[in-house]
């Protein structure tokens, strides 16, 4: 931006007609212009929308509440548990944790682990920047990225039981896509997009796609005994 | 369009807009909303701002921040589903007693004598379920629109604490039917509490008011899902609501801003050159 684009006018008395200089760089405008995004006025516009959704809203749950009873099973009897005794939904997958580590590891620390990462998130620089990856330092990028890959799948393979198959498959399959765009380019828009996750984001889509799997297994595939079941076969337990 | 005189003027308010008019323009009317019929700028201002519901809002939003496609309006949603809860779930307190085996009884009386009440039920857990899946959702949106960065950090953290107490709201709930579902599903996750290093038995006595679920945990639970849990999470979701409303309205990330700002000017310059 050369001088001539914008030019300073003072007053004779400065006290009473300031002059505000702002520098605006290229990509980082200050807040200063962002009143002017476009805009509507809230009584009609937001209102019919917030009218609409909660109609729209209020009537599909009214509908499901019609079509579906909630569960009741007989009365609560301490001498006879179920088995399997399952947790809420939101808890399996907590609970099929169960079957590969003691209560003190699924029930308190990693629980305590998650809600940690989840309150730290943005408090860490490394989120904030949200800094493609794939900018510089490319081999040493993929050397890291495939050792803390392949140490965290070795640490859920040999600390549990059995392998901890919920936790590896993600850590593959995310240290996977996180490295691809650093073996094959970024010449695709797809590996273009790949490239430009940050760190956070690979985190935060690793833990996304374990908890899922984890409460799906819980909710459908685990029968009498926590054995492994086929939903289509056994039913849902 | 020459037949009648006045085609050209203003068309006449229909009768029952003239009634509204009247009946804001009277002194009933005036001492209760204040200002006219919302059809010019100035009375859709003072509808925002001069109502103690409205008032979370801007009288004027951006037109970014509406669209469905960027918040799939989550957030208004779980507090939809707290609203409907809440209602519900006083309904269902008129015929609910928290003793053994009483409060089992009175689920089968809710479906099978009270008018209404199985529907008030299935209303009340249905709208549970969808509550919690929308909260984890709307954090889910949050976290990938990166709407946690400054000035927004503590807002996210907030956030994070509401969605600990919808699932303890929802947890506590579980087992008020007192059925096998209700207490081994709360058991389960009870149990789980005893394996906190040194303080797991005190916890777990806390909890539960003794040393197993039984008719003590269900007044406790009773107590923290009726009262407790939602007065906390009423005051949360005041801060969360009055915090993002300082903080300039929902979260658009400043490469969009930028692009419909362009847009903005580029409309609005084209036209200047018109005039």
């Amino acid at each position: 931006m050369s001088a001539s684009d914008f030019e300073i006018v003072a007053g004779d008395d400065a006290r009473k007609d300031p002059v505000r200089v702002v520098l605006v760089q290229e990509d980082e405008r200050p807040v200063v212009d962002l009143h002017e995004d476009p805009m509507v006025m809230t009584v009609p516009h937001l209102m019919v929308r917030e009218v609409i959704t909660i109609i729209a809203a209020s009537l599909f749950l009214v509908l499901v509440s019609i079509l579906f009873d909630a569960p009741l099973e007989e009365l609560a009897d301490p001498q006879r548990t179920p088995n399997p005794a399952k947790a809420p939904w939101y808890f399996l997958g907590l609970q099929e944790l169960l079957h590969y580590y003691p209560p003190l590891i699924s029930g308190v620390i990693l629980p305590g682990v998650v809600i940690g990462a989840l309150v730290v998130v943005p408090y860490f620089e490394i989120n904030l920047k949200r800094e493609p990856l794939w900018t510089h330092g490319r081999e040493r990028k993929l050397l890291s990225i495939a050792v803390a890959t392949v140490l965290v799948s070795i640490f859920f393979y040999v600390s549990a039981p059995h392998p901890v198959w919920p936790i590896i498959g993600p850590t593959l399959f995310c240290g996977g896509l996180m490295m691809l765009p650093g073996i094959v380019g970024t010449e695709s828009r797809l590996m273009d997009w790949f490239a430009r996750r940050s760190l956070a984001f690979w985190i935060f889509t690793w833990f996304l796609i374990t908890a899922v799997i984890l409460t799906v297994i819980g909710v459908y595939f685990r029968g009498p005994g926590w054995e492994f079941t086929l939903p289509w076969r056994d039913g849902v337990y | 369009m020459g037949t009648h005189a006045g085609s050209d003027q203003t068309p006449a308010r229909p009768l029952w807009l003239r009634l509204v008019d009247q009946v804001l323009a009277s002194r009933v009317g005036r001492s209760i909303l204040r200002h006219g019929y919302p059809n010019t700028n100035r009375n859709r201002s003072l509808a925002v701002f001069s109502n103690f519901f409205l008032h979370i809002h801007p009288v004027k939003v951006r037109t970014e921040a509406m669209r469905f496609s960027r918040t799939f309006y989550l957030g208004g949603l779980s507090a939809l589903t707290f609203a409907l809860l809440i209602g519900t779930g006083v309904l269902l307190m008129f015929y609910y007693h928290p003793s053994v085996p009483r409060a089992y009884q009175d689920m089968k009386d809710l479906e099978f004598v009270v008018s209404a009440g199985l529907f008030l039920r299935n209303l009340h857990r249905w709208s549970a379920h969808a509550m919690v899946a929308l909260v984890f959702l709307h954090m889910i949106r949050v976290f990938y629109a990166g709407a946690y960065r400054p000035p927004r950090e503590f807002n996210w953290v907030i956030g994070v604490f509401l969605l600990i107490f919808t699932i303890l709201l929802s947890y506590t709930g579980y087992l008020l039917p007192w059925d096998q579902l209700a207490y081994w599903g709360v058991t389960v996750g009870t149990n789980m509490a005893r394996s906190v290093p040194l303080l797991g038995d005190e916890i777990s006595f806390l909890m539960l008011g003794g040393h197993q679920v039984d008719a003590n945990t269900l007044v406790r639970f009773y107590v923290l899902h009726c009262v407790v849990l939602p007065l906390v999470l009423v005051l949360g979701v005041m801060v969360h609501i009055w915090r993002v409303r300082k903080d300039g309205g929902i979260y658009i990330p400043p490469e969009e801003r930028r692009a419909a700002h362009r847009a903005c000017r580029v409309e609005g310059e084209s036209g200047r050159e018109e005039a």
